[in-house]
């Protein structure tokens, strides 16, 4: 997944939790034993990541199908 | 699968065999290819195909003497195509064009060829392409006479002396007048050319001593070295087949010269049996074109009207009635290649996965093959195989493991004798399905069942395993059967009663010794209950449940009990052992709901008249691709209220859990009065949202309770974003391998829905980046 999985309307969510605005920055994800980073959004203090419907229905889902074939 | 396996596989499907013109032709001229280019009018094309195969094509093309019309199809309805007459008005059409013949490299192999005859320039034809000095020897003082002296009407010398130029370019050199008739001269030939061909359709073949035996050669393979080095061939009157007798000798002569196997490898020469299978139902009967000039044969015009009339035999039986074979665009032979590729696959994507997952599994395809090829099995198999190696795509099944788990928890399943017995001889199993669609006719029937059958009638909620046999997860099934199993042997083995056609094929199949019988046959023993009317006096088109294909006896209780009713029942023309797959059949609605959806409509459009079917999910999914559809127990049982019942909509997969939830309480308590305990796991939470955002859900397969769950996460746990601008929250909840996401506010009582996503990759945890 690549940076651009991050549109500026994404950052209009903040944390309820902790109060504060989400940054963007590497994130792990996993599936299928494979593991690897990308650049999402996240709360800094509980480090609580989003994950927006486009980039679950789009990007997402993508890479789910290709790992899910390997 | 192995080799051997693959193999096997491919053998059964026939759709790659020759078609019998081609299969009867001694050269194998792709008649096929040839007319289907011609009828188009693509001339070009279409005698690419003949120099494709035929050695001279100017000469052939017009001697041709078609053995391939006795095996047209065309002629079991009509007449045989006129296929020599094609050829020779495709040669006469294009014989301005320009003509190359890439040979092979030169070899500095001398080989001699005597005769004019058709065998002998094929010969030569075929040997020079391959690269060696051919030298043809012939008495006639002009080459060619010979050849037009056996088809004086048929060749000119100017056609004849085209096709000697071309040989000639590609470096034949020709001796006439040559002397051949001493055996003196057989033996200067022998001694100065590795290999020598003698044709017998040479006007007077030399007196050399050639046996016409071919001891230890295919029967095809002409062309024998009656002594080391001296081949012969071309005594039949079939110009085409001279042509094919002198291509085997050039075959053999190459072969000899390389000192390598004579025989090896040429089953597949000359004429030989075809076992495409061509179905000519509804084709009407066609005569040849007419000739408006038969002196000088078909014009332009008539050619293309003729070759017209081909059949362009294929089999494709399997994939003309099945979406999912139809929708991958090819057919069964290939698909085979494609899963045993998929499996022996190391590392790279695995293409065929998708396939093996699409399959209904409905064995429609095996029905109608002449050769019985039966794609279930294969992706039945191929499944069983990705499950065992750890290579099933979690996502292709999921929701329906999900499904029969919530089955077969304490939510729904059930299994006790009837209220205030300690016995049953019978044993009602509705299934899964039909208490998710229509829990209240589950209790009419089982209240039926009770006062027409003697002798208890126990009662088993659950599911019978199906989806987990379907996914191709073996060790689970097993499992589901086991429990099944041991709770029917609890009750004292009752005979199980069926509603449902999959758990009837299931429990046939798995546990034959339970006997289970489908309810629709106990009903059209016991006679029908009293409110078994069914009103509008019209037709109803008879859609057969995939799963009874191999059950007729279960077809014709339902036709008895129509019958019984005075229903008009309507046949479809797919219908009883060729009846189609609603879309549910085999998870192919989890693994691939686009194509499921296709096949539903595709069924619905079979028949203009309401379909009358007697399987919940198959009556569902009609319904939900737009066809208006009944269950035979809309019918048998109808709704107090005379509702349109093939109008109704289909429960979503949320209701289906609710009905199957409720029905087991309201069973609980009307039959056994009983109170059910609540489920302090599964309280409801109020929610609420908008037609739109209920239909987004249930083509994600979102639960209202995974997004209760979510909801529960969130209040405890804190965890949610807030959008600056609306005000919604959003949080999330991972209850098994799926993330859900849900986008909601609090209201008085409960929330209301504006969004819900899921996901099944795991999110580790962000860090920032330095």
């Amino acid at each position: 997944m690549k940076p651009n999985n991050v549109r500026p309307e994404d950052l209009r969510w903040r944390c309820d939790r902790c109060h504060c605005d989400l940054v963007v920055g590497q994130v792990s994800v996993a599936y299928m034993n494979n593991r690897f980073t990308t650049d999402l959004p996240y709360c800094p203090t509980c480090k609580t990541v989003l994950i927006t419907e486009a980039v679950a229905t789009g990007k997402m889902a993508e890479v789910e199908q290709i790992l899910e074939d390997k | 699968m192995d080799q051997t396996e693959l193999r096997q596989w491919e053998h059964r499907c026939i759709q790659e065999e020759l078609p019998p013109c081609t299969a009867t032709c001694p050269i194998h001229v792709d008649v096929r290819a040839f007319l289907a280019h011609l009828r188009c009018g693509r001339w070009a094309e279409a005698v690419k195909i003949l120099h494709k195969a035929m050695p001279l094509p100017g000469v052939l093309g017009r001697i041709c003497d078609a053995p391939c019309q006795q095996a047209c199809n065309r002629q079991n309805v009509g007449e045989a195509i006129q296929i020599g007459e094609l050829e020779r008005v495709c040669v006469r059409h294009t014989e301005g064009e320009q003509r190359r013949v890439m040979p092979m490299p030169q070899k500095d192999i001398a080989v001699a060829v005597v005769g004019g005859g058709l065998s002998s320039l094929t010969v030569a034809w075929d040997l020079a392409r391959k690269g060696y000095r051919v030298r043809v020897f012939t008495p006639e003082d002009k080459i060619g006479r010979v050849l037009r002296g056996q088809s004086p009407q048929r060749l000119s010398l100017a056609v004849i002396d085209r096709e000697i130029d071309l040989l000639a370019s590609l470096g034949v050199c020709f001796e006439t007048t040559a002397d051949l008739s001493s055996v003196d001269a057989g033996r200067r030939f022998m001694e100065t050319h590795a290999a020598v061909y003698v044709g017998r359709d040479a006007a007077t073949p030399p007196p050399w001593g050639i046996d016409a035996g071919s001891p230890g050669l295919p029967e095809n393979a002409g062309g024998t070295p009656t002594r080391e080095g001296l081949f012969a061939g071309g005594d039949h009157r079939s110009p085409v087949w001279r042509a094919a007798q002198g291509r085997w000798a050039a075959t053999s002569m190459d072969r000899w010269l390389q000192k390598v196997s004579l025989t090896a490898g040429r089953e597949k020469e000359g004429p030989q049996e075809t076992r495409l299978y061509t179905n000519l139902d509804g084709i009407a009967p066609l005569a040849a074109v007419l000739m408006a000039q038969p002196a000088t044969g078909y014009d332009e015009t008539e050619a293309l009207a003729e070759a017209g009339r081909c059949l362009q035999c294929q089999c494709l039986e399997c994939v003309k009635v099945c979406a999912f074979l139809e929708s991958f665009g090819s057919y069964p032979k290939r698909y085979v290649r494609e899963i045993y590729n998929n499996e022996s696959l190391v590392l790279g994507e695995r293409k065929a996965n998708r396939l093996i997952n699409s399959c209904s599994l409905c064995g429609l395809c095996e029905a109608v093959c002449p050769h019985d090829f039966a794609m279930q099995d294969l992706c039945l198999a191929a499944r069983q195989s990705m499950v065992v190696r750890g290579k099933m795509p979690p996502s292709a099944h999921d929701f329906a493991l999900q499904d029969m788990a919530f089955s077969q928890s304490n939510r729904f399943y059930m299994a006790r004798h009837e209220p205030g017995r300690a016995t049953s001889r019978y044993l009602f199993f509705p299934g899964c399905q039909l208490c998710a669609s229509s829990p209240q006719q589950v209790r009419r029937v089982y209240a039926y069942l009770r006062e027409n059958l003697s002798d208890g009638v126990a009662l088993m909620l659950g599911c019978c395993g199906a989806p987990a046999h379907w996914s191709g997860r073996q060790e689970r099934f097993a499992d589901e059967l086991a429990r099944w199993e041991t709770d029917w042997i609890d009750l004292g083995r009752p005979r199980p009663i069926t509603a449902c056609a999959t758990c009837l094929s299931i429990f046939q199949t798995h546990l034959p010794e339970a006997d289970t019988i489908s309810l629709w046959e106990i009903l059209a023993d016991i006679g029908l209950p009293a409110s078994a009317v069914y009103r509008p006096h019209v037709p109803l088109a008879i859609h057969d449940p995939c799963t009874t294909r191999e059950a007729p006896a279960v077809q014709g209780a339902v036709r008895r009990l129509l019958s019984q009713m005075n229903v008009a029942a309507e046949e479809l023309v797919l219908g009883r052992d060729k009846t189609e797959c609603c879309g549910f059949g085999g998870l192919m609605q989890n693994a691939n709901p686009a194509l499921a959806r296709k096949v539903a409509e595709q069924r619905g459009r079979r028949s203009e008249r309401d379909y009358l079917s007697y399987c919940a999910m198959c009556r569902d999914n009609l319904a939900l691709a737009g066809k208006r559809s009944l269950h035979l127990l809309d019918v048998l049982f109808p709704e107090p209220d005379g509702a349109d019942p093939a109008g109704r909509p289909p429960p979503g997969w949320s209701q289906r859990r609710e009905n199957r939830q409720r029905l087991r309480s309201d069973l609980q308590r009307h039959f056994w009065h009983e109170s059910p305990e609540a489920d302090a796991n599964h309280q409801p939470i109020t929610l609420q949202m908008d037609p739109e955002v209920e239909t987004l859900l249930e083509t994600r397969r979102i639960l209202k309770e995974d997004i209760e769950k979510v909801l529960r996460h969130a209040e405890t746990s804190g965890q949610t974003f807030r959008h600056r601008d609306t005000g919604h929250l959003l949080a999330c909840f991972r209850p098994y391998q799926a993330a859900f996401w849900v986008e909601y506010s609090p209201t008085d009582d409960g929330f209301q829905v504006h969004d819900a996503y899921a996901h099944r990759m795991e999110v580790l945890g962000g860090h920032e980046t330095k």
